[in-house]
């Protein structure tokens, strides 16, 4: 296989297929966004900028995702992170690969039947009646933002945990002995030897949660009962509902730019901070 | 010894709603408060419900034939892609990163436009230039096709990842020797190659197919008027929490899982020294 020619026609399948299903597919979405809505939902060609500026229409969507997308980021890591810490130091190499696989596999097992579960939990027969017997009455979880905020939690820990995982199992574990050798108390040890080397993986794992959160729409659907709306769930009713194509790429753009902005900003502060980012594979 | 039972509180966090939702999916009763004792009768339900049976064998349809294109196209390419190094590589690597980190919902919503616009197009096209003798000219709409194409870009992108590590981390003295030794390219390939690269080919055809058949909000947009088993879950969910769907969900659990386990399996291998068996 020496000729570069073979290796061109080895690439060409997936080559068509990304920019077929994907590039051209984005495309359209940009282009639709300056068009006008056809009577029906469709498309008319035009240049306008009438659907971003209609986009405060919905700002309960994007106020709900950007409230809930950083504090649903900002819950996981501190949850996820004593969890990382125990695996990559604390946990015995034996049962370590045990335990690590464990985090991956809910990760890639079905989030709508995972998210389901919940509803079975937090609804009336769940939790809510628990409470009853032993005698706090009148609690209610399902629908509200806690009920979100708690699928988001569950949806995205394994998320999370395995890039401070992997920062932590990778850095120099003298660097601990040495720290405590020179008489260090473990919380200073941790401030200043552990937390500092693990900020790459920090900042991984937040901006995977945080992406992935932005286009949510599960989990405020099911827990959130429609009360508790992501810009996921304006799309879902833009583009399958009150079709409004137009509008809705307009939306969906908009969603993807603040992405773009924020992950590239939060990407800078971090480059300062560390001078260096985590490439992990989460399989 | 704190650490430790944090880590079994968060262990339980993980795996107890999943632990709930099998437990309940064998309890004759009909409410999670109302324990009759241990019973099949919902799995019974689900296996003669026409409409679910009919959700299942869309999702493997759709799953294998995802898994199937995703893994050959991706292998191809992670293949190919080894010998380039300019801008074909850094375009072809942004596409792969944006196929990966760009949310789902945008990815359904942008493939549901662009298909129904271009059928839009090419359907009166193909009627006023399909040939008589054919009979009537086909229609091109959204269902298990479209389907299927949306999951293959997304996963085929997952595959050359994967495959991709799995070529980086080769043994390359093998490939000279074998082209040293006159082994044509086609049987380096086939004895040397692909040997080497087959358990992260096989990793992600189980990841592919796990991704797939889990999918519910590509599907959502691109399925049509097709049902997969997510969206007849979601769907059910919609209509009420029935014992039923905890009977599904412990099915789709159980086939992920096993399928997972072997992706991990079949990875973990690379981490033990290559045997090169002499014959």
């Amino acid at each position: 296989m020496k000729s570069g020619w073979a290796h061109r026609l080895l690439l060409l399948p997936a080559a068509l297929w990304l920019l077929v299903m994907l590039v051209l597919p984005l495309l359209v979405v940009f282009v639709f966004s300056f068009g006008e809505r056809a009577p029906a939902g469709g498309y008319i060609p035009a240049f306008s900028f009438d659907n971003y500026l209609n986009l405060p229409a919905r700002l309960t969507a994007f106020k709900n995702t950007l409230i809930l997308a950083p504090l649903g980021t900002l819950a996981a890591l501190l949850i996820a992170y004593p969890l990382a810490y125990y695996l990559a130091i604390k946990a015995s190499a034996k049962i370590r690969t045990t335990l690590l696989v464990m985090i991956i596999v809910p990760f890639w097992t079905s989030i709508l039947i995972r998210t389901y579960a919940w509803i079975y939990i937090l609804g009336g027969r769940g939790i809510p009646q628990l409470l009853e017997w032993i005698g706090i009455e009148g609690v209610r979880l399902i629908n509200t933002p806690y009920a979100v905020l708690i699928g988001i939690i569950y949806g995205y820990l394994p998320l999370m945990v395995f890039p401070i995982y992997v920062s932590l199992e990778k850095f120099d574990k003298r660097l601990l002995e040495a720290s405590e050798d020179l008489g260090a108390p473990p919380l200073k040890t941790f401030r200043d030897v552990t937390l500092p080397l693990s900020i790459p993986g920090i900042a991984t794992g937040c901006m995977l949660v945080f992406i992935l959160l932005m286009g949510e729409f599960l989990i405020p659907a099911l827990l959130g009962g429609g009360k508790v709306f992501f810009v996921g769930n304006a799309l879902v009713d833009l583009f399958l509902q009150s079709r409004n194509w137009t509008y809705g790429s307009a939306v969906a753009a908009a969603l993807v730019i603040i992405m773009l902005v924020t992950v590239s900003i939060y990407m800078k502060l971090i480059m300062r901070g560390a001078g260096q980012r985590e490439d992990v594979s989460l399989i | 010894m704190g650490m430790r039972i944090y880590a079994i509180v968060i262990y339980l966090f993980l795996y107890l709603p999943i632990g709930i939702i099998v437990l309940f999916s064998f309890n004759a009763g009909r409410h999670a408060s109302d324990f009759h004792g241990f019973s099949v009768k919902w799995y019974g339900k689900v296996l003669s419900n026409p409409f679910a049976m009919d959700a299942l064998a869309t999702s493997v349809t759709v799953a294998f034939v995802t898994a199937l294109l995703a893994s050959i196209f991706g292998t191809m390419a992670a293949l190919g892609l080894q010998q380039f190094k300019g801008r074909l590589r850094v375009l072809f690597d942004a596409a792969i990163y944006i196929a990966i980190m760009i949310p789902g919902i945008v990815i359904g919503i942008a493939t549901l436009i662009a298909l129904v616009t271009a059928f839009g197009y090419l359907n009166p096209a193909l009627a006023a230039t399909w040939p008589e003798w054919l009979g009537d000219a086909p229609q091109l709409k959204m269902g298990r096709l479209s389907l299927i194409a949306a999951h293959t870009m997304f996963t085929m992108a997952l595959v050359i990842v994967i495959v991709r590590a799995r070529i980086d981390g080769m043994d390359r003295t093998l490939i000279e020797a074998s082209a040293d030794l006159y082994a044509t390219p086609m049987g380096t390939f086939w004895q040397v190659t692909l040997p080497q690269i087959f358990p992260a080919v096989l990793a992600g055809f189980l990841l592919s197919f796990t991704f797939s058949f889990d999918d519910f909000i590509i599907a959502f947009f691109v399925a049509g008027s097709e049902t997969t088993l997510p969206i007849y879950v979601f769907s059910s969910i919609r209509r009420g929490v029935t014992p039923e769907i905890n009977a599904i969900g412990t099915m789709v659990l159980a086939v992920s899982l096993s399928l997972l386990i072997a992706a991990q399996i079949m990875l973990r291998r690379r981490d033990r020294p290559t045997r090169v068996e002499s014959q």
